[in-house]
């Protein structure tokens, strides 16, 4: 059924309108483009007794053609009009506000806002770090203020329930290392050697750096939503004025739970590690698990696993520290979570590698 | 008098816990409805059964002559664009501007020009009061009795029949609480809407209600005008109308009304 909205009638200069039906947000949209086809003329009158129902979306469309005809010199009258729908005109008419202006922003000023804001950041983080510090000598000379309850739910929560996941992250890249490795070593006949390789790096490089990363994505960033969602529902204020202190009660429960879950993580994931490799070496170049066994007890120094396990307690630090302060710094809106945590997760691994070159940096120069 | 919301029977279980065991109430066109209760009494859980985001478990709710428990997609969605809901704390949604959240409805429910649009949501924001500066603003900038307005006028969008509001002066200063019961008998007045609202405040129910549902012990306790309702002797009525407070503050009212005011 074609409704219809206006019927028209033109005599020379006058134009002769007659509104129908519904003259509502529903078919608004209809309307509107039916009024753009009416005829120009010097003189209208618009009869709107036709119209049914009409509430402020026909009003104004009303209006706004009254207006624009009126702009242009056009005399234009509306007649037969109710006292309801003048009433909602003349409240129409009251109640508008002016133009809403956008903030825009130009090039420069997000340039300038986000270079602000970098400095912040850092600003923030050294603070951060500050505190933390304090917390953290408060929290070690009196042990008895340290959250236990809390540190083993995160370790739970962190280490525990993360077995999985690591160990078939690295599983999978031992046995890439050692088919990658081994199909090259094969070409001078030096097979054995793929041993060294799968064993020496995983457990001086790829173990330790994996599991940072794969507990990056998972509990560093968990720990800024759950930091950020407290914040906003003022949960931390609300600590705040309790006495109890955000940094005892929160961050170092983390911290210390990742200090001690992450390092665990990363001996069991040397060893599936190897095992992958194992698995690899045995399906590409046939060498036996006795074979790899024993060539790993010859040539795996306890040096390169120390020098791994090193690495653990400082990548743990990194990923608990940034996580908790991004957590920090959510503002009260939901997407200021999502962007915070984002920035969380590449943060930390971005951080995790940087200072993995720097260990490596280091061991050279040693000459471990 | 035509029925805008007619629910009966309403029985609604949260695993053990009972929450109505038949639940029946009518909301006429036109008039400004109010559910009142203590806490728990499922209120808002009531209200969120009308607006389909729960399902009773057992009952019958029909709003604008459709029954809810067997609406089609296709009917639900139009259902949809008929109501305006105001959520408690506003929900107004936090990536988008004010003048973007009154305007999201139109953007994707109508055909009509930007320019028209900016029209609608400007005359929108100037019904609730707030001023055009506030349009370009995020939720987050703005005070709890703003984010009330604004959501307020965002319900408002689709220029509804049928408006539900989830405590609405709640959080106002008593100022800006009168104000927004005012603008509700306004818009009733002059959109000829029919309000629904949860309330707790004494002002609003003595002043702008016209009739009321009082929820008690998982049940409707009294139903009816300000007069029926005091004629009603549950513990709740009595001690939520006739206490001490109200016989000073709303003397007045309550004199004509049969309760013993000294």
């Amino acid at each position: 059924m074609k409704r219809e909205f206006i019927a028209w009638t033109k005599n020379r200069d006058r134009l002769e309108v007659a509104l129908l039906g519904e003259w509502t947000l529903r078919s608004a949209g209809e309307i509107e483009a039916l009024i753009q086809q009416l005829p120009k003329a010097e003189n209208i009158v618009v009869d709107v007794s036709g119209i049914t129902d009409f509430d402020s979306a026909g009003i104004l469309l009303l209006s706004e053609y009254v207006e624009q005809a009126r702009s242009r010199g056009v005399h234009i009258e509306v007649i037969n009009y109710t006292d309801a729908q003048q009433e909602l005109y003349k409240m129409l008419q009251e109640h508008m506000v002016e133009k809403i202006v956008p903030r825009k922003q130009g090039f420069f000023e997000e340039l300038g806002k986000a270079t602000v804001q970098l400095v912040r950041d850092t600003k923030d983080f050294i603070t951060f770090l500050g505190h933390l510090v304090v917390s953290f000598w408060y929290g070690i000379t009196h042990p008895k203020t340290l959250r236990y309850k809390e540190t083993v739910y995160h370790i739970y929560q962190s280490g525990f329930n993360a077995l999985v996941i690591i160990g078939m992250t690295a599983f999978l890249v031992g046995m890439v290392i050692a088919y990658q490795g081994a199909v090259q070593l094969a070409k001078f006949g030096a097979d054995i050697f793929i041993v060294d390789t799968v064993g020496i790096s995983i457990v001086r490089e790829l173990g330790p750096m994996i599991t940072a990363i794969v507990i990056a994505g998972r509990s560093g960033s968990a720990y800024t939503a759950e930091i950020g969602a407290m914040k906003i529902t003022e949960e931390i204020a609300a600590m705040r004025t309790m006495g109890f202190d955000p940094y005892n009660f929160l961050v170092l429960p983390r911290i210390f739970a990742l200090m001690i879950a992450l390092p665990l993580l990363i001996f069991f994931s040397d060893i599936i590690g190897i095992l992958g490799g194992m698995v690899a070496s045995k399906m590409v170049v046939g060498i036996s698990f006795d074979q790899f066994i024993s060539r790993l007890q010859e040539v795996l120094e306890v040096k390169h696993y120390i020098l791994g396990m090193i690495k653990g307690p400082v990548f743990a630090f990194i990923i608990a520290a940034i996580g908790c302060f991004r957590g920090f710094e959510v503002s009260d809106n939901t997407e200021s979570i999502g962007l915070q945590t984002t920035a969380s997760v590449v943060n930390a691994i971005f951080l995790v590698i940087a200072f993995d070159a720097l260990f490596s940096v280091i061991y050279t120069e040693f000459g471990l | 008098m035509k029925a805008v919301i007619e629910a009966s029977g309403i029985v609604t279980r949260f695993g053990e816990r009972t929450i109505h065991d038949g639940v029946s109430l009518q909301v006429h066109e036109n008039e400004i409805f109010a559910i009142l209760g203590e806490s728990g009494a499922g209120k808002s859980v009531l209200m969120k059964e009308m607006i389909m985001l729960l399902r009773p478990n057992a009952g019958k709710i029909v709003v604008l002559g459709r029954d809810l428990s067997a609406i089609s997609f296709q009917e639900a969605q139009h259902l949809r664009r008929e109501w305006g809901v105001l959520f408690q704390f506003g929900a107004l949604f936090s990536s988008l501007t004010i003048a973007e959240n009154i305007e999201v409805q139109l953007k994707e429910y109508t055909r009509l020009s930007k320019r028209m649009r900016d029209k609608l949501v400007r005359s929108k924001i100037a019904l609730v009061g707030l001023d055009a500066h506030v349009g370009a603003l995020y939720p987050s900038e703005l005070s709890g009795g703003m984010i009330k307005r604004a959501a307020l006028a965002r319900a408002l969008a689709m220029e509804p029949k049928l408006l539900f509001l989830d405590e609405p002066t709640s959080g106002l200063d008593p100022v800006g609480a009168r104000n927004f019961d005012k603008l509700i008998v306004e818009l009733r007045q002059m959109l000829g809407i029919t309000v629904v609202m949860i309330t707790h405040d004494l002002d609003s129910i003595f002043n702008i209600v016209d009739r009321m549902a009082v929820l008690a012990d998982k049940h409707v306790v009294a139903q009816g005008t300000l007069d029926e309702v005091l004629a009603s002797t549950h513990p709740f009525v009595e001690a939520f109308f006739k206490n001490e407070y109200t016989k000073e503050k709303f003397a007045d009212k309550l004199k004509g009304r049969g309760v013993d005011v000294q």
